[in-house]
C-alpha cells in the first residue's frame, strides 16, 4: 500500500504523529522483554510497553477511521515505509544500555505528561478519550522513569557515568518535542491540536528536577536534531520497520 | 532411632486427610528438598520460557497478536516471581536458586530448548507447551504444599487464557492460506513430540514419582499426565484439519484412550542433559542478561544506601540544632 506519504486529511495526519510516537516506542521498549537487569523490571518495562502500544492501536485506529476508505489501524502500522512515519526521531533510537532506555523514557514521560493533559480537552472527542486515559498511565510511567535516573545518577560511579552519558547523548533528539510545523498551527485554530511550545518550559522544569536529585547535570547543547515529523528519520528507523513489518510484507493480505 | 516425634505424626496426619503441609510445620528434609527443587524449576522454566516466545515480539503479525504476546510473557515473570517466593518459604533464597540456573546446576523444562521458527510456533507454544503446563497444573493444585496449591490456583487460570489464545492462533492458520496451513502443520510437526516430553520420563525410569506420590506432592504419574494431555488434544488436532505426526496415534476402544507410538526417549535425555538445540543460548541468553544488569542493580543498592545515610545525618542535624 502506498500514499500515505500524501495523507491529505490534517485531522489524521496528526493522529497519526502522535500514534507514531508510541508505536516506535513500544517497539523499543519491547525489545527488552526478557534482558531486563532484574525480573521485576521486565514485567515493568512489558508493562510500559503494553501501554504505549494500547495508546498507538487506539490512535492508529482513529487515524484510519479518519482516512476512511476502509484502511485498518494495522495497515497504518506495517503497510507504510520509513519515510511515511512521522514519530520524533528520539523513540526510534536504540535502547543502548538501561541508561539509554530510561533517558529517552524520561523525556518521553515528561512530555507525554503535558501533552496528554492538554489533548485531554481537544475538540476532537475520541482523541481527547484516548488522551484522558494516556495522561493517567503518562503519571506512573514518569514515577518509575526517574526513579530510575535518580539511582543511576546517585548510585556507583560507573551508573553515574553512565546516566550523564545518555543523557548528553539523547538531549539533541529532544527538542523536536516542542517544534511547531504547519499542521500543528493548524490544529491548533481547530481547537483539535495543542501549543507545543508552550510545554516546553514546563517540560524543562519537570526535567531539570529530576536530573538536580539525580545529580545530573543538563547539557547547554543547542543544536538540535528533528525532521521525523516530516519522515526525516535516523537510520535507525528502517530497520526496526524492517523487523516490525517483515510478517506483514513476507506474507501480504493475511488474518492473522 | 525409630521412635515417631510428634512432628512427624502430625506431618502424617496431615498427609493422609489431604490437608496442606504450610512453611512453619515440621517436614521431613526429604519432602522440602523435593519441593525446593521442584518449584525452583517450575519458576526458571516460566522465566526461561519467555525466551522462545519473546523472540516474535518484535515481528508479531499484528497489533493485537502483539499485545497478546508480550502480555503473555508478562504473565510467565510474574508466575516466575511468584513460584520464587513459593520457594523461598521453605529457607531458601531466590538469589542462590537463579545461580543454580545460571550454573547448571539446577534445571528447566526441556521444552524451551527448541527454537521458535516461524509465528505459528506462538500458536503450538500456546495450545501444546501451555495445554501441557495446565495438565500438570491442574494435578499440582491438590499437590500437598499449601503455597505451590495456592500458586498453581493462580497460575492455572492464566494459563488456560493463553492456551486459549495459542489454540486461536492455530485456528487462525488453519483457516487462512495454504501458507498459513502449511506454517501450521510444521509447527505441530516440530512441536508435539516435545510437548509429550514435557511430562518427563516414564513411570519405569522416573526416580522422584513413588516418594512424590506417597507425599502426594504429585497426585497423578507422568504417564497418566502425558494420556491425557494426549486424549484431550487429538480432537483440537482434528477440529484443525491438521495431522498429528504420529502414524501408530489410534483410538483404542478398550481402554478408552488413545495409543500413541513410541516417545524417542534418547532425544529426551540429550535434551535433559544440556545438548538439545537452544539449552546453550537460552542459559547464555539469561546469563548475558543478568551480567549486563549488575551495575543497575549495584546503583539500586547504592542508592538507597546513600539516601538512608542521608536521611540519618539529616535527623543528627536536627537533633545538633
Amino acid at each position: 500500500m502506498t500514499g500515505f506519504a500524501t495523507m491529505t486529511d490534517p485531522a489524521a495526519a496528526y493522529v497519526l504523529r502522535h500514534g507514531d510516537d508510541n508505536l516506535v516506542l513500544a517497539q523499543r521498549l519491547s525489545e527488552w522483554v526478557s534482558l531486563g537487569p532484574e525480573l521485576e523490571e521486565d514485567i515493568a518495562l512489558a508493562n510500559v510497553a503494553l501501554d504505549h502500544l494500547g495508546v498507538a492501536t487506539h490512535l492508529l485506529g482513529h487515524a484510519s477511521q479518519l482516512v476512511g476508505g476502509g484502511t485498518t489501524d494495522d495497515d497504518l502500522a506495517f503497510q507504510r515505509t520509513e519515510r511515511e512515519f512521522t514519530n520524533v526521531v528520539l523513540v526510534e533510537q536504540p535502547n543502548g544500555d538501561f541508561a539509554h532506555t530510561m533517558a529517552r523514557q524520561l523525556f518521553m514521560d515528561a512530555y507525554q505528561r503535558l501533552l496528554w493533559e492538554a489533548l485531554a480537552v481537544s475538540e476532537d472527542a475520541i482523541l481527547a478519550g484516548i488522551a484522558a486515559k494516556a495522561h493517567k498511565e503518562s503519571l506512573y510511567h514518569f514515577r518509575h522513569t526517574s526513579g530510575w535516573v535518580v539511582r543511576l545518577g546517585d548510585g556507583t560511579d560507573e551508573s553515574h557515568t553512565r546516566m550523564q552519558a545518555a543523557v548528553d547523548n539523547l538531549w539533541r533528539y529532544t527538542g523536536e518535542l516542542f517544534e511547531m510545523d504547519d499542521l500543528d498551527r493548524q490544529m491548533v485554530e481547530s481547537g483539535v491540536g495543542v501549543d507545543l511550545g508552550a510545554l516546553s518550559g514546563p517540560w524543562l522544569h519537570a526535567i531539570a528536577a529530576v536530573a538536580a536529585d539525580a545529580m545530573i547535570a543538563l547539557p547547554d547543547e543547542v543544536t538540535q536534531r528533528g525532521g521525523g515529523r516530516r519522515g526525516f528519520h535516523t537510520e535507525h528507523l528502517g530497520h526496526l520497520l524492517s523487523e516490525m513489518q517483515w510478517m506483514q510484507r513476507t506474507y501480504p493480505g493475511l488474518e492473522w | 532411632m525409630t521412635q515417631t516425634t510428634a512432628g512427624e505424626t502430625r506431618f502424617q496426619t496431615t498427609i493422609d486427610a489431604d490437608d496442606k503441609v504450610e512453611p512453619r510445620d515440621w517436614m521431613p528434609e526429604g519432602y522440602r528438598h523435593t519441593l525446593i527443587r521442584q518449584i525452583a524449576q517450575h519458576a526458571h522454566s516460566e522465566v526461561i520460557g519467555m525466551q522462545p516466545e519473546s523472540n516474535w515480539i518484535t515481528r508479531a503479525p499484528s497489533l493485537k497478536r502483539k499485545a497478546i504476546l508480550i502480555a503473555k510473557i508478562q504473565d510467565e515473570a510474574g508466575h516466575g516471581l511468584y513460584l520464587y517466593s513459593a520457594a523461598e518459604t521453605l529457607g531458601v533464597s531466590r538469589e542462590d536458586l537463579v545461580d543454580q540456573l545460571h550454573t547448571g546446576r539446577q534445571k528447566y523444562s526441556s521444552i524451551f530448548n527448541y527454537p521458535t521458527l516461524t509465528w505459528a510456533d506462538m500458536g503450538t507454544i500456546g495450545w501444546l507447551v501451555d495445554g501441557a503446563a495446565i495438565v500438570n497444573q491442574i494435578m499440582l493444585q491438590q499437590t500437598s504444599y499449601g503455597p505451590y496449591s495456592r500458586a498453581m490456583v493462580r497460575n492455572c487460570k492464566e494459563e488456560s487464557f493463553h492456551q486459549r489464545q495459542g489454540y486461536e492462533i492455530m485456528l487462525t492458520l488453519s483457516r487462512g492460506s495454504a501458507e498459513q496451513r502449511a506454517l501450521a502443520q510444521d509447527a505441530l510437526d516440530r512441536w508435539w513430540w516435545p510437548s509429550l516430553m514435557m511430562f518427563g520420563p516414564p513411570d519405569s525410569e522416573s526416580t522422584h514419582t513413588e516418594q512424590s506420590m506417597e507425599w502426594k506432592i504429585k497426585r497423578m504419574t507422568n504417564d497418566d499426565l502425558r494420556q491425557k494431555f494426549v486424549d484431550m488434544t487429538i480432537p483440537q488436532a482434528e477440529y484443525l484439519g491438521l495431522t498429528v505426526p504420529d502414524p501408530d496415534l489410534v483410538w483404542n476402544v478398550e481402554r478408552e484412550h488413545y495409543d500413541f507410538g513410541d516417545i524417542d526417549w534418547d532425544e529426551f535425555w540429550t535434551v535433559i542433559k544440556g545438548h538439545g538445540p537452544m539449552n546453550r543460548e537460552r542459559i547464555q541468553h539469561k546469563v548475558g542478561a543478568w551480567e549486563d544488569g549488575e551495575w543497575v542493580r549495584e546503583a539500586a543498592i547504592a542508592h538507597s544506601e546513600k539516601a538512608a545515610a542521608r536521611a540519618a545525618d539529616t535527623i543528627d542535624a536536627r537533633g545538633a540544632a
